[in-house]
């Protein structure tokens, strides 16, 4: 367990701005207590000073999971968004789209949501944008891309089975093993 | 479940009526029956039903004096008298459940019925909860979707229950029925089976159970006023059983050779006509035996019988037979049968129970609340869709999780901001809960010794948004050492499973005593271990909760009765107002009596899967240092691990190996307090220790190896000796803690691995005091075992004569102040502790 180096920090706020923008510093700066990154298995771990005291006690080898999961950082340094830090982000995301309750479990099973699917998004979703998917209920579900933007879904309505959302970076069915998929 | 009488014909609201509930049997009943003018009063003008009244005034007054008191209160307002605690279960449940009966039911569908009448039952005594549960909800999780159909539900059980009684009054009923509704089903103990009587003797169980709180001169007292009235009517009815008897003939056991061809191929008809033949042969065995019979004969063939019907093992169900008296087994054999309601816990960190109601009921979920204990939980009766895969459980809206688990803790009561261990915690469904009460505040450390398990509980814990816990992989034998100074502790701890039988068959066949004694024995180790890692001096907490899964005594009372002696820790009650007290004796062994404060669930009388609750309050961090620890070796409690044990000479001569634990014993006591020696004697303190040996001879163990080898050396250091150890001996008992300090001076201390006791009594008294320990604390490794074993009853006496010859009576504690004794009790303490171990010593 150790803090993330530079290029670590680096790459993972440029991925979390694309859902969250400039509320980044909202997100870092929490009213209740410091918190802090934390890098542990290549997984990066979101948690608070008085949890990491604890934590500290366990050896490395023995320690599994702390606080939240972010994501996880590749051997490419890449940085793959978690499903976990959805908590996290949704309050804060400036993108949204919310989806029909029909769409709703294909979606989570690892589907593309279709233009069927799709009940409303925010103005101005760009092309390949990056979003966060809402249930109609206004449960966050996922993070996705947005395949068209919002003009092109109003606009051209011939586009019925076209492709709006993309689950994220093939994490499709996290949620479904997410043990497994977060743990390796 | 049968069809429902229910005159007022009240529609359902709420989630699941609907599709739940069929016509009451009410619309065929109207045929039958008089117009009861309650009824019909409803459709008269005002003025005309005060006519009505005055005309009727006579007989009314006198059914209302017919009614008893408790048919009548309305859900909001109910006399606290009567229903207060469980007592109000049972209560209601009488009227209830006998109405199922007079329909003729035999047995109550016995997962959604008992549930019903759970939740029937379950009025929310407003105020009780309140007290209760405060921890648990908060203003905005104020519950009034399950508040409103539970009272509403509870009317209904009301009204049946007077209506009953009513039309008891207006038909002739049996007399059965009339001895039930004088509430003498308490000793209906008769034989035969008619329907009605079964379900006396279910009502009874259930009473039994839900009538923990009845304080025990109360049900004497009533059982003394009802034994008078029901006397005849029992008679009778005993009369006419055997009438019926007579008519088909006598039961006899069958001949041993046709047991024998029995096995080969059973008839498993004729196997249940047996059981419950015998069952009713042995309630009253005086009357009913064949001549010439004994009891034995009669339950060895039942045993068999039983065994053969539902496939136990012979170990399990003799286990099971100590355990219950034999009606309550059968009933329990049955309900392993079937398996428990789905259950789920509403993650308050996401939703409101209310709002996951709604949503699964769109989805088509037939649920329900769970009970009036429960603020979160909801039974699912049946679902059109997999309970396990809908948006709500991905988003961690709820976590699938049985009636039994939430119960530790709840028990447990954990506050926010706090540090929490949670010991197993696997799959996470505990360690979920308690943060949600917690509110995601605090530290909880989530361990678990199984590596594969601990994806489920990662998988969990984020899916329901749980963020303030550090997911560890330790052995809990560990714990004290990696981390302490907990708050609170939940050690749920690894066990043979005898109480999820339901979920789990293959138990009645695989266990056999080496795995009790095994589980036991870790859960002893680990138990210590737990009470270790509480921090007595905690503003809020110091609490631990011990529970298992399991319904054995060897891994449930006599594990706790163990950590009473061995650590500065009390049973407190656990706050769950249902389930059955611990045992404080069973067969031939006494346990501590603050063990009624622990509790048993079981699944035939609370629906739910066979558990174990305690809950310990610690009120010391010191811990008692048992010099005795040497002569332990004759303690059963220690007596365990069949495995590991090469079988040495002192193992096969248990008897005589406590015998000189006895003398020790004695020697010692007369060093301390001469006269009570001799006034323990006669006690049979040392005949208990035989005969308890005696018992498990087979197992008995030398810990005191064990027990040795573990050390209390400082965290940082020992942890490589102590992985070793534990890897190598998985014998590992928690520490006998000393403070770093006093470690580390033995450390210093400790003798070669090689130096024999002998040499050491000349040493010092301070030394020889703290040579005995670093001999324990550092030799395991090279060590033979049968040496040691040997040598060690022999270190008392040696010690003891050291002492006597240098006039020291409290020999035991070293006159000069070494770094020991800063960390030791006061010497009266530790004296009381001492001889307190002794005496258990032999007695246990």
């Amino acid at each position: 367990m150790r803090p993330l180096t530079e290029e670590e920090t680096r790459v993972m706020f440029e991925k979390i701005a694309k859902y969250i923008g400039e509320n980044l510093q909202l997100l870092v700066d929490q009213p209740d207590g410091t918190y802090c990154f934390h890098l542990h298995n290549d997984r990066v771990y979101y948690v608070s000073e008085k949890i990491m005291k604890l934590a500290a006690n366990i050896s490395g080898d023995k320690l599994v999971s702390l606080g939240s999961c972010f994501g996880k950082v590749t051997k490419t340094h890449k940085f793959w968004l978690h499903v976990t830090a959805l908590d996290y982000l949704a309050p804060y995301a400036k993108y949204k789209v919310w989806i029909k309750p029909g769409a709703e479990q294909s979606f989570l099973c690892g589907n593309h949501v279709l233009k069927c699917g799709l009940g409303r998004t925010t103005e101005n979703t760009s092309q390949y944008q990056s979003v966060v998917v809402y249930s109609m209920a206004d449960i966050p579900l996922h993070f996705g891309v947005a395949a068209k933007s919002t003009q092109d879904c109003r606009f051209q309505v011939w586009w019925h089975m076209a492709v709006v959302l993309v689950t994220w970076e093939a994490e499709a069915g996290e949620w479904l093993e997410p043990g497994k998929q977060r743990l390796q | 479940m049968g069809r429902k009488l229910d005159p007022t014909k009240k529609e359902k609201r709420g989630p699941g009526r609907k599709a739940r509930k069929q016509k009451g049997a009410e619309t065929e009943l109207a045929r039958f029956l008089p117009a009861v003018s309650d009824e019909n009063s409803k459709r008269l003008s005002s003025r005309a039903r005060k006519r009505a009244a005055k005309r009727r005034l006579g007989s009314a007054e006198v059914r209302k004096t017919n009614k008893s008191p408790e048919a009548k209160p309305l859900p909001g307002k109910l006399p606290k008298g009567i229903f207060a605690g469980a007592v109000q279960t049972a209560g209601k449940k009488g009227p209830q459940s006998l109405f199922n009966a007079a329909q003729g039911k035999k047995r109550p569908a016995p997962s959604s019925d008992e549930e019903e009448e759970e939740e029937d039952s379950g009025e929310d005594d407003v105020v009780n909860q309140g007290d209760l549960w405060g921890s648990e909800d908060d203003a905005d999780m104020v519950d009034d979707y399950g508040a409103d159909s539970n009272s509403e539900d509870e009317e209904e059980g009301e009204e049946a229950g007077v209506q009953w009684l009513d039309l008891g009054s207006l038909q002739p009923s049996p007399s059965g029925f009339k001895q039930f509704s004088c509430l003498s089903f308490l000793s209906s103990w008769d034989l035969q089976l008619l329907p009605i009587e079964r379900a006396a003797r279910k009502q009874k169980v259930r009473e039994a159970a839900a009538g923990v709180q009845w304080s025990e001169e109360e049900t004497e007292d009533e059982e003394e006023e009802v034994t008078p009235e029901s006397g005849p009517s029992k008679e009778e009815e005993a009369d006419g059983g055997l009438q019926i008897n007579v008519d088909e003939e006598p039961f006899v056991l069958p001949p041993a050779g046709e047991m024998e061809q029995d096995i080969l191929a059973p008839d498993l008809q004729r196997v249940h006509k047996r059981i419950q033949d015998i069952v009713g042969i042995l309630r009253d065995f005086g009357a009913q035996r064949e001549e010439g019979r004994s009891r034995s004969e009669y339950l060895n063939r039942l045993k068999k019988d039983l065994a053969t019907y539902y496939s136990y093992g012979d170990f399990l169900l003799g286990k099971l037979m100590d355990l219950f008296p034999l009606s309550e087994l059968v009933e329990f054999l049955e309900a392993n049968e079937v398996p428990r309601p789905v259950t789920l816990r509403t993650n308050t960190l996401k939703t409101r129970r209310r709002d996951l109601a709604q949503a699964l009921i769109n989805r088509g979920v037939n649920l329900d609340p769970l009970g009036k204990w429960s603020k979160t939980g909801l039974v699912v009766y049946d679902s059109s869709v997999p309970i396990g895969a809908t948006p709500e459980y991905l988003a961690g809206h709820y976590m699938l999780q049985g009636a039994s688990s939430m119960l530790p803790v709840m028990a447990l009561a954990p506050q926010e901001h706090e540090r929490i261990l949670d010991m197993c915690c696997a799959p996470g469904g505990k360690t979920s809960y308690m943060a949600q009460l917690m509110k995601n505040t605090g530290v909880i450390l989530a361990n678990d010794a199984n590596a594969e398990r601990l994806k489920s509980v990662v998988g969990n814990l984020h899916r329901l948004g749980v963020t303030n816990t550090v997911i560890s992989h330790y052995d809990g034998r560990q714990f004290p050492k990696v981390v302490g100074g907990f708050d609170r502790v939940l050690l749920d701890a690894p066990c043979s499973g005898t109480g999820v039988i339901s979920k789990d068959p293959a138990v009645k066949t695989n266990k056999d005593e080496k795995d009790i004694l095994r589980c036991a024995h870790l859960q002893k180790e680990l138990l210590l271990s737990a009470i270790d890692s509480v921090n007595a001096t905690s503003k809020t907490g110091g609490y631990l909760v011990y529970c298992t899964c399991s319904i054995m005594v060897e891994e449930n009372e006599w594990v706790v009765d163990y950590a009473l002696k061995k650590r500065n820790v009390r049973l407190v009650p656990t706050g769950l107002d249902f389930g059955q007290e611990g045992f404080t004796r069973f067969r031939e062994r006494r346990f501590h009596p603050s063990l009624r404060s622990a509790r048993r669930f079981y699944p035939h009388t609370h629906n739910m899967d066979g558990f174990f609750i305690a809950k310990f309050k610690k009120f010391s961090n010191s811990i008692p240092q048992s010099e005795t620890g040497d002569s332990e070796t004759a303690t059963p409690t220690n007596v365990d691990l069949p495995q590991v044990i090469p079988k040495s000479e002192n193992s096969s001569q248990p008897a005589k190996k406590a015998k000189g634990a006895a003398k020790t014993k004695q020697q010692l006591q007369k060093q301390q307090h001469p006269k009570k020696a001799s006034f323990q004697k006669p006690n049979g303190t040392s005949k208990g220790a035989d005969s308890e040996l005696s018992t498990v001879p087979s197992v008995r163990k030398t810990q005191a190896s064990s027990r040795f080898q573990d050390s209390s050396q400082p965290a940082g250091k020992a942890e490589g000796i102590r992985e070793s150890e534990v890897t190598g001996k998985l014998k590992q008992r928690s520490p006998k803690l000393q403070s770093s300090k006093k470690v580390a001076f033995l450390k210093q201390n400790a003798p070669p691995k090689g130096t024999d006791t002998e040499t050491l009594a000349v040493l010092s008294p301070a030394k020889t005091q703290a040579t005995l320990k670093p001999k324990d604390h550092h030799h395991p490794l090279g060590r033979a075992k049968g040496v040691e074993k040997q040598q060690l009853p022999e270190q008392p006496f040696k010690k003891a004569a050291f002492q006597k010859q240098n006039d020291t009576p409290k020999g035991f504690q070293p006159p000069t102040v070494s770094p020991i004794s800063s960390s030791r009790p006061p010497p009266a303490k530790r004296k009381k502790s001492q001889s307190r171990g002794n005496g258990q010593l032999l007695l246990s």
